[in-house]
């Protein structure tokens, strides 16, 4: 009885065993890993790689290459890209923003991406925010900048300064004379930097060919300080408020609070939406040099340990980088595309055209890896000297002294 | 007992059956027939899973894992396969789950802190050594665009060059191009094809496209006129290196002269200090743990964090039992109506996903635009988490909200085991019922809620997503050199250390303080688990 059972138990448990595996067909491994991985390509991106499905057949059809698409969450794939990719089974491209680069580099995750003549194709910014250190690395597809949207109904005219903007705020008798949407914690130095630059304080000095250098901490000195100590004179009066959120700051704006507000081409759907006539200005200057806004750019970047490095470069440069998927990619993001023949083809879109015309005068966002020691310190001070809680002077010269510090490890 | 009648010689009974011995039991338990195919099917999945695992990583040859994988699936066929082995049986998946949530992972962490893994040490040496010539090409900048067919000789690959004037040359990665006059060209003056060499298309390229990609034809015999590659395999460009590698030396040297060597750090470094990005990841032993000590960056907040943890886990732990047991003692009446709805409503915050809770929490507390500004205290612009005292005081109200009713149900069923009996004796004895709850019923619920607390202290001393969530840390303290807040725990302050919000991710010294959060944790939890042993005396 005992043994015929225990057979019986090892028998049955044998013939599922086999039957579940058998099921499982083990072809289904992963692309990406040999020898399936020449011959095909996998490139991360959130959901707008649907726009590129298109092209990807194309490619196929041309050159005999697969592409997969995976999508992922925009944030995480940095990170991920960085850790995943030293294993060797990482992805052959990636979507990602401009000022990631100085951390993929810095990780050496990414190669170099050859454009060849097509770098003149390019809108100049958005060659120079994908290049470090004097080498290309990606492929734009996106220029994306902030601006000043204006309820025409409150406001009907343009300002030419910022005073100017906050005396026509004020005699509209809203709320608000001036929305920007902050953070009470962290507050927001990328919508806060065209007043800041205003004031002669860009971040890190450009050298010679353009690029930031990462050495030369330029948030300090008279232009820092002026704009420092407007800041606080901007809290105490009510300006800017810490406490009014991205979130909140749009559904003011929608609600017709005020008629002046800093944001970016994101919220313009939603504005457009609630029913409010805008128009899209230049930031107006506050300390008399030029309100110029970060630019932010998105691209496309290879990673060094692609197996596929050859079809790689040609896929981007002969395929996405034409006028088509520009077209395609600005139509489902909403930003305007980096390609020049597609961005003058965009511009029949009055938003893209006003924006574009800020963004023309912008400098792209440094994207060197000493950024990341400033934003937390910046936003932080700013919070602090916005509500009063100390003398904007110190607290600025306190942290030039502190990212310095940090900067130099 | 019956009694029996006095000089009745005693009725002989049937003695009663012997006790079955507990093996006997269980294995009479495992010959019913449901039980045999219940058997059969969970063993047949996890059997199929682990064939089906071990067979991937065969064919990627990582014979570690298999050889683990392996010799945990014979074992647990063993254990469930043979007759007997009781313990093992109840405790397999658990010991399993043990080994591969917390023992492997508390061991590869304490693995990566004597490392300094982390941005700009993120690969093997040789890694970075690729990274560092891949981005030292820099394409002349008049460079003109060569047309080029890959060329394939005895393994080797060649670039067949038309140069703008229509000259053909062919050259490899050691020798110079050269001139050659029987090219076959195309229809545009291309060449495409050489004797002795197989020309190779576009769809021949793909199979090599690494060493296509890498491969450097020197223009002439002088290495400062550069070299052609292709990015495309259609055309070449040239291209000069900023840093020439020396194998031999292990080192680079730029245009100029500079020396970078391996610095022993993990990077290529000049004497003088300046590195080349990218470095590698390297064994530093104890660095990390000195580090966290003596850097006076981080040891300026560090005993502040410490000590607020302390505080953060004591006192949540103390508000969420006494307001758990406060009001499973008023519904422990027998007489209440409505008891079940209670329960209900005192379950719902410990039903509402933790996360949810406190971001929406966030949003109640804005100090213009939240609820309890706006609506309870009627526009008092009071900075619940902008203060550092309101801060902290916010998240250990947060915590009392979402904590309590999980204390509740505890301490309801620890009271609902307590016998009636004593309290009632007590009371007959004239005890005031402040007397009775105080050394009767309390000492008896620590008795079996005493582990439960233990475990709820180790939770709130790591409760991450609370203060994440709510606070990100709380209201900075801008003059600290680190990133540290007024309601920053131990283990907020290891994330901004490992996910660089300041100076860039360093899982190193993360890991570091990581490992001595667990000792700080293990150590607490060891003594306090045997100070309850005391407590079991009582029973």
């Amino acid at each position: 009885m005992k043994v015929t059972r225990s057979l019986l138990l090892t028998g049955a448990l044998a013939t599922s065993a086999a039957l579940i595996l058998g099921g499982c067909s083990p072809a289904e491994e992963d692309p990406g890993q040999s020898p399936d991985s020449a011959g095909s390509l996998i490139v991360w991106g959130d959901d707008r790689v649907e726009a590129l499905q298109e092209v990807a057949e194309q490619f196929e059809a041309d050159r005999g290459v697969t592409v997969e698409f995976v999508q992922k969450d925009f944030g995480a794939i940095r990170d991920d890209f960085i850790t995943q990719a030293p294993t060797g089974n990482g992805p052959d491209i990636i979507v990602g923003a401009h000022d990631w680069l100085g951390k993929l580099v810095q990780n050496g995750v990414v190669a170099p991406l050859e454009l060849g003549t097509a770098v003149d194709a390019f809108q100049e910014v958005a060659i120079a925010a994908m290049s470090y250190e004097g080498q290309t690395y990606g492929l734009p597809y996106s220029v994306e900048n902030v601006a000043l949207v204006r309820n025409t109904e409150l406001a009907p005219d343009a300002p030419a300064t910022f005073d100017d903007l906050i005396a026509a705020g004020t005699a509209a008798g809203t709320e608000y004379p001036f929305l920007v949407g902050l953070d009470p914690a962290a507050s927001d130095p990328y919508h806060l930097y065209p007043l800041q630059a205003s004031f002669g304080a860009p971040v890190f000095e450009t050298t010679a060919d353009g690029t930031y250098d990462a050495d030369a901490l330029a948030l300090g000195g008279e232009g820092g300080e002026a704009f420092a100590t407007q800041l606080a004179a901007w809290g105490a009066a009510g300006i800017l408020n810490t406490n009014i959120s991205g979130d909140i700051a749009l559904e003011e704006f929608i609600a017709g609070k005020s008629p002046f507000y800093l944001t970016g081409p994101w919220n313009i759907p939603a504005i457009a939406e609630g029913g409010i006539s805008y128009a899209v200005d230049p930031v107006p200057t506050a300390g008399g040099q030029p309100a110029t806004p970060f630019v932010g750019v998105q691209g496309f970047f290879v990673s060094s340990q692609s197996e596929n490095p050859i079809a790689a470069n040609d896929f981007l440069v002969n395929y996405i980088g034409t006028e088509e998927v520009q077209t395609a990619l600005y139509e489902v993001g909403g930003r305007a595309p980096a390609l020049l023949t597609a961005f003058e083809a965009a511009q029949s879109d009055v938003d893209v055209a006003a924006f574009g015309a800020v963004g023309a005068d912008g400098v792209p966002m440094p994207n060197v890896p000493a950024m990341d020691s400033v934003w937390s310190d910046w936003g932080s001070t700013q919070v602090a000297i916005i509500n009063g809680q100390g003398d904007p002077v110190e607290l600025w010269r306190t942290m030039v002294a502190n990212i310095e510090s940090s900067i130099a490890g | 007992m019956s009694a029996t009648t006095p000089g009745a010689p005693p009725i002989p009974a049937t003695p009663p059956p012997a006790p079955r011995p507990a093996p006997a039991l269980a294995s009479r338990g495992s010959r019913s027939v449901r039980g045999t195919l219940v058997t059969i099917l969970l063993l047949s999945i996890v059997n199929a899973v682990a064939l089906f695992a071990m067979f991937i990583l065969v064919m990627q040859e990582s014979w570690a894992v298999f050889g683990i994988a392996a010799a945990v699936t014979i074992a647990l066929n063993v254990i469930y396969l043979r007759r007997g082995l009781l313990p093992a049986k109840y405790l397999a998946p658990g010991v399993l789950f043990l080994v591969v949530f917390q023992i492997f992972v508390v061991g590869y962490s304490g693995y990566i802190a004597f490392t300094n893994y982390g941005d700009g040490h993120n690969s093997t040496q040789q890694d970075a050594i690729d990274a560092i010539i891949q981005t030292a090409q820099k394409r002349v900048p008049d460079s003109p665009a060569y047309r080029v067919t890959i060329l394939e000789q005895l393994g080797g690959y060649a670039f067949l060059v038309t140069d703008p004037d229509g000259d053909v040359l062919v050259g490899d990665e050691d020798s110079p191009l050269e001139r050659v006059g029987n090219a076959e060209l195309d229809g545009t003056g291309k060449a495409i094809a050489l004797d002795g060499y197989t020309a190779l298309g576009f769809s021949d390229l793909l199979g090599a496209q690494r060493d296509i990609a890498d491969l450097s034809v020197p223009l002439s015999d002088d290495p400062n006129d550069g070299a052609l590659r292709t990015p495309d395999g259609t055309n070449a460009y040239l291209y000069l290196a900023d840093v020439v590698y020396d194998e031999q030396a292990d080192s680079f040297t730029t245009l100029d002269g500079t020396v970078y060597r391996d610095g022993g750090e993990g990077a290529y470094v000049t004497d003088a200090g300046s590195e080349l990005a990218p470095g590698w990841k390297i064994d530093v032993g104890f660095d990390n743990f000195v580090r966290a000590f003596t850097n006076d960056d981080i040891r300026g907040p560090l005993l502040g964090v410490t000590l607020w943890t302390f505080a953060f886990a004591v006192l949540s732990v103390a508000t969420t039992f006494a307001l758990g047991l406060f009001l499973a003692i008023v519904f422990n009446h027998p007489t209440m109506r409505g008891k079940k709805l209670y329960r209900v409503i005192m379950v719902l915050p410990y039903a509402f996903p933790g996360f949810l809770s406190a971001l929406v929490f966030l949003g109640l507390f804005n100090q213009e635009f939240g609820f309890f500004n706006q609506v309870l205290l009627g526009g008092a612009p009071i900075p619940w988490l902008t203060d550092p005292w309101l801060a902290k005081f916010s998240v250990l109200f947060v915590n009392l909200w979402l904590g309590f009713p999980y204390m509740f149900l505890i301490c309801t069923g620890a009271l609902q085991s307590i016998p009636e009996e004593l309290s009632e004796a007590a009371r007959v004895d004239g005890a005031h019922p402040w007397a009775v709850f105080r050394l009767i019923k309390f000492p008896l619920l620590l008795v079996s809620v005493a582990p439960l607390l233990i475990s709820s202290f180790a939770f709130n001393f790591n409760n991450f997503t609370l203060i994440f969530l709510l606070t990100g840390g709380g209201p900075r303290d801008i003059e600290a050199g680190i990133d540290a807040g007024a309601t920053d725990i131990l283990i907020t302050l290891v994330y901004k250390v490992a996910f660089g919000e300041g100076t860039g991710r360093d899982y190193g010294l993360a890991s570091a303080f990581a490992i001595l959060i667990f000792f700080i944790v293990a150590t607490i939890s060891i003594v306090s688990f045997r100070r309850t042993k005391a407590l079991e005396e009582l029973n």
